[in-house]
Parts: structure tokens; sequence; C-alpha cells
């Protein structure tokens, strides 16, 4: 298939997934389809099979049956090596809490992508001079760029300027797709606007498709769509 | 590599942890090389006690035994050789030069040795050198000796000193030669040998102790003064073994077959070097027991970072995960652990060169004051290295222990962030 710039972001088609053969099937997804540059809210109880999705558009496990193309990748096809890169060149996480590395600086947790991602890192030293510039402008951007900040150590930072660290590091090298996994759960509400606007301010202006998942419904207004897993996900039915 | 840098940070992070593991395995380097050091210099100096003699005579016993009495000053003689038989390879053809070695008398604990000019002049030690005179001169009267270094560091005699010999090889011989007492004239420079735990004395200064002595014993009335003692025939009738060099070492092993074979008296005859070689194999094993503690020590270190790793992987599945988020494969969290353990064990082993030749520095003026041994501040020789390279591969294989189970983990977690 020809990879144009209409192909969607995320096109699932008859996903079955399973932990382990013996385990109860999490998820199946007859089809599912995100438009590039939407900004998606996916709400699920706890233990709803969210995070599993999210390790399978990640590429970090596989279908038990059934496609996950990102990007017009049909990336449920790559191997292991090639998934790996797909996911460190097209997609920033963020993750619900201690999402930094304990030992890298603020910096080093940011521009962290780019060890792993050439393409990221082409992408980040073209819009800044350097990457540490880059992770300046991004956290600047975030209300983190004070230099004291920057340079003290990552576990020192309270947990709403980690979530901002952490998403900084997954917009840097603007990757098509962020995916924030319950990246508010562990901050107050006041935070927690604050924190939504400046994730939709910076994927605006990158072009990036967002998919945001949390159990907490009071979020939802704040996205264009909402899909709830209960109505995409019917594990266990054939 | 981005992998080792992270793998370098994150072992600075655990700064306190990992200097701990650091000093063990660098501590059970310095001592492997220590002792290895120790084990090369001891076996050199050993093989430098004697050197160019081709042959030591003595009466027929053990070679091992030979070679004990005659160049370590261990251990006693069964027998004596005829002053006759000695004259008759002293004037054999082809013989350079012979060295007399009459032994039997003490000086509180150290040996005596009866010899002639012919010592100072044909013996050699280390390689080829000479015997050389620190203080004073060589004996030219009866009642002179020479000492050896350590015997007058230790007792703290001068030149001009007297000295009383003892008789038998006692630490306290109560029968003293102590109407005949010895004059100090010389004393040796060290080298290392135990020349240098020996009191030198002329042949007939053992003669002349002994002159009314009969059948080990002073004869009760008929003692013979110093004085006296001179003006005899003070030749004398037995010596304890002799050196011999040779005008050609082609002549070595039918001079030998010669002495072994001589009818009047049974002699025999080693080569110093095969004798030193079967007397060093003996101690092989205990060698062979000192490198197996430090090779358990290393162990010891190794399992110790082995440990240190294995109890930290748990916590540090978050990080797994998060590397894993942005684009670590399995292989790269497999080769974080693994390139912290090569870190562990390279940086371990650059400490514990450090501690070795900081060691050094401190312990060579003692250890060679105290042993006569020189231990020399040079590289590592290409056994060391070899030594250090195991040291860093046997790391890097422990290493892949914890290694694989990351590697597991990360594989079962995924993205899956477990606190
Ligand atoms: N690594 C894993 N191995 C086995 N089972 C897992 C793993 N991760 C999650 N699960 C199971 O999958 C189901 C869905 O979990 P998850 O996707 O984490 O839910 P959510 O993110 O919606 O809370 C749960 O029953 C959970 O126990
Ligand atoms: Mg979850």
């Amino acid at each position: 298939m020809p990879q144009t710039a209409v192909t969607p972001a995320i096109e699932i088609d008859n996903l079955r997934f399973k932990w382990r053969p013996n385990l109860p099937e999490v998820l199946h997804i007859p089809g599912l389809e995100v438009a590039r540059s939407e900004h998606i809210f996916i709400r699920g109880a706890s233990g709803s099979g969210k995070s599993t999705l999210l390790a399978l558009l990640a590429g970090v496990n596989l279908p038990t049956s059934g496609k996950v193309k990102i990007l017009g990748e049909t990336i449920s096809a790559l191997s292991g090596s090639k998934r790996d890169h797909f996911r460190s060149d097209h997609i920033g996480f963020v993750f619900q809490l201690f999402n930094l590395i304990p030992y890298l600086s603020v910096l080093e947790n940011v521009t962290l992508p780019c060890r792993f991602s050439d393409i990221r890192k082409h992408k980040a030293t073209t819009s800044s001079e350097s990457l540490d510039e880059e992770a300046m402008r991004l956290l600047g951007h975030l209300g983190m760029a004070d230099d004291d900040l920057v340079h003290r150590p990552v576990t020192e930072l309270s947990v709403g300027q980690q979530q901002r660290v952490a998403t900084a590091r997954a917009l840097i090298g603007a990757p098509e797709i962020i995916i924030a996994d319950e990246p508010t759960s562990a901050l107050d509400s006041d935070t927690q606007e604050a924190f939504i606007r400046l994730l939709f301010q910076e994927c605006e202006e990158s072009g990036s498709t967002l998919l945001f998942v949390s159990h907490d419904r009071r979020l939802e207004s704040q996205f264009e769509r909402h899909i709830a897993m209960d109505d995409i996900n019917q594990p266990g039915e054939t | 590599m981005p992998i080792l840098s992270l793998a370098l940070k994150s072992l600075l992070n655990r700064r306190f942890t990992v200097s701990l593991i650091l000093l063990s395995i660098a501590l059970s380097v310095s001592l492997l090389l220590g002792v290895e050091r120790l084990r090369v210099e001891s076996r050199n100096s050993f093989a430098n006690t004697i050197s160019g003699t081709d042959l030591v005579v003595g009466a027929r016993s053990g070679a091992i035994n030979l070679l004990l009495y005659s160049v370590f000053r261990i251990g006693d003689a069964t027998n004596n050789i005829s002053w006759k038989s000695y004259q008759r390879f002293v004037k054999h053809k082809l013989v350079d030069w012979t060295i007399p070695i009459s032994l039997g008398d003490s000086h509180r604990g150290y040996r005596v040795m009866g010899t002639n000019q012919d010592y100072f002049r044909h013996y050699r030690y280390a390689n080829k050198r000479n015997l050389a005179f620190h203080q004073g001169r060589s004996f030219d009267h009866t009642y002179h000796a020479v000492l050896g270094y350590e015997v007058a560091q230790k007792l703290n005699y001068r030149i001009g000193q007297k000295i009383v010999i003892a008789h038998g090889a006692g630490e306290t011989s109560f029968v003293l030669h102590d109407d005949k007492p010895f004059e100090v004239v010389g004393i040796l420079t060290p080298t290392g040998t135990p020349v240098d735990r020996t009191i030198h004395v002329p042949l007939e200064g053992i003669e002349a102790i002994h002159s009314d002595w009969v059948a080990g014993r002073q004869v009760p009335g008929r003692q013979i003064s110093a004085e006296q003692a001179l003006k005899q025939d003070l030749t004398p009738k037995v010596i304890t073994a002799f050196l011999v060099g040779l005008k050609s070492k082609i002549a070595t092993f039918r001079v030998q077959r010669e002495i072994n074979e001589y009818r009047k008296e049974p002699l025999l005859a080693i080569l110093p070097g095969v004798a030193l070689q079967q007397l060093w194999d003996l101690m092989s094993v205990a060698e062979n027991a000192l490198l197996v503690v430090t090779v358990l020590v290393i162990a010891v270190g190794l399992i110790g970072m082995l440990t240190v790793m294995l109890a930290g992987l748990n916590e540090r599945r978050r990080e797994m995960a998060i590397l894993r988020s942005v684009g670590a494969r399995p292989g790269h969290i497999l080769f974080l652990i693994i390139g912290e353990s090569l870190l562990l064990s390279m940086i371990g082993v650059a400490i514990g060169l450090l501690l070795l030749y900081g060691g050094l520095l401190l312990a060579q003026p003692w250890v060679e004051s105290q042993f006569g041994l020189y231990l020399p501040i040079s590289l590592p020789s290409p056994r060391e290295w070899f030594m250090l390279g195991l040291v860093g591969t046997s790391g890097l294989l422990i290493g892949l222990i914890p290694g694989y189970r990351a590697y597991r983990y990360s594989l079962a977690d995924g993205m899956s962030i477990r606190i």
C-alpha cells in the first residue's frame, strides 16, 4: 500500500490479544481508526486493557491475531528490532508516574529518545542548534526552563514537574504520535488541567496525533473525540 | 555507544554500593598480582642464589640435600670429603677453579663457613655477580672473619669486633670455641642470597678451633691455646663440599661422571641449576595453594558484584520499561547490565593495579631489607596481563547472569511499569 500523507495515524483490524496462552483474552477490537493530528481520549476502568492496547500500538507486544497499522506501516508484521526502531522514531510516551530515569539529569532525560532514534535526533537538531537547546526550548514551553531546575537531580522534582519533563521527552524530535497513559492521575485537579492544555498546545504545534488514556471521565470534555474501551473492546467474543 | 554511557551514569548514581564493589574487586586484583609478583621474584631470587658454578660436589647423599647444605646452609652433611680427594680435583686439567666449603659451626644461629680466598674471587650469584665488600676487606689471618650483610645488620657488628664461634649448628649451642675468638675484618654487600646469613672464616681457622678436639669434644687437659694452634700445621684433613668452575661448559657432564665414579671415596657432583629446579618443584605445592587462595579471593569479589547487581535488578524494572518505551531493544537492556559489570570489573582492575603499585612502592624497601627480595616496580608481565584479562572476562561473563534476567524481565514486562 502506498504510504501517503492521508494514511491514518492508527488502524486496527480485528485485533486479539492474550498475555499468555493460558490467560483469558484481554483485547478483541474488531476495528478502530485514528486520523492524523486527532486528539483522542480513551476511557476505561482500571484493568480494562488500556495499557495493553497502548503496548500493542507501540509494538512492544504483538497481537495474538489481527493487524495493527501505524502511519501506514503494519507494525504487527515487523521484526522485533524493526518495531523497536519504529517506536523510537515515531512514538513519544508519557506514563502515569516516575517517568524519568533517576540517574540522568533533566536534560539527559528529555534527550533520551534521540539516543535511540536518528530521525528524532535529526528533527530535534534542525529545529534548534543542538539537542540541549531543543530540550530547553520544549521545557521552556512547559514552564520548566529554569536553569536551577534543569540541573537538579530528577528525583528532587515535584510530580507535576516530573510529568512536564516526561512530556518534553515525548515531544522531542516531533514524533507523529504521542501516547499518554494516565499522565495526570498523580496530579491534583488544577495542575491536571494546566498539564492537558500544555500537551494540546505542543501536539498542535508539531501536528502530532495524541492518544490520551485515563479512567477519569472529568477530563473527557477537553477532547474532540472520546473512545470508551467497553465500546471498542469485546474480549472473549468470537 | 550510548548504552555504555548510560551504564556509567547508572553506576555513578549508586556511588556508595559501587565503590564497595570496586574496593573488593580492586583489593582482590591487587592481592592476585601481589602474590604473583612475590612468587616470580622469589623464584628469580631462588634461581639467583648461585650462578657461574658448574658443579657442586659433596659426600654421596641426595642431590637436594647437598644443594641445601652447601648453598642454602640448611641441614647438615652426612659425611665429609677428604682433603686428598679434593686436591685431586683441584688439579684436574678441565677444572678452572674450586671453592672449598667447610661447615659445622655457627654463631648465634648463623652458620659459619670455612673457605679460602677463591670464594671471594670466584663465587657468583644472580646474573654472574661477584661478591663485594660493604666494609673492610677479605680475611688474611687464621682468626679473621668476614660477615654476610644480614649477620652484621641483625647482630649490629662492626669491623674490629671479636666474635666467638659455637660448636654445632644449633641456635643456642653451649659448647663454645671461646678460647679462640675471631676478629671481624670485612662485611659483604647484600646479595639477597644465603651469603648474607653466613659468617666466613679461613679453612685454617676452622682447623685451629678444632685442633684440641677429638670426636666432637674438647679433650680435657690437652687444651691448645690460640697462639699455639697457629704453630701447628693447619691444612684441613676434611672439608664438607666444594664448588667447581670448569674451563669449558662442554666438559660438565664428563667431569660430573668422573667425580661420581671416583673410586677412592663416594662423591656426588650435581649441576646446581638442575637441583635448584628440583627443589623449586618440591615447593610448587605451596605455590599452587597460594594461587588457589588468590583465585578464590577474586571469585569472592566477583560474586559480591553479582549479588549486588541481582539484588538491584527488581527495583530497576521501571527504568527498563522507560528505556523500552523510548525505543531501547531488549538487547540494549542486556548490554546495559553487562556494560555495568564490565565497567565495574575494568575499573576494579585499574584501581587494583594502582593499589598494587602503591603497595609495591611502600613495601619495596621493607621486603628488601627483611627478606633480601627485590620487588621491581615494572609494568605488568604478559602473564599478569593475562590474569587481568581473565578477571575482566570473568566480570563480563558474570554480568551475563543479571543481564539475561533483565533481558527476560524486559521481554515479559514490555512497557508495563510495575512498582
Ligand atoms: N505484563 C503483563 N503480564 C500479564 N498480564 C498483564 C500484564 N500487564 C497487564 N496484564 C493484565 O492485563 C489486563 C489489562 O491490564 P492493563 O492493560 O494494564 O489495564 P489498564 O491499563 O486499563 O488498567 C489486566 O488483567 C492485567 O492483569
Ligand atoms: Mg494502565
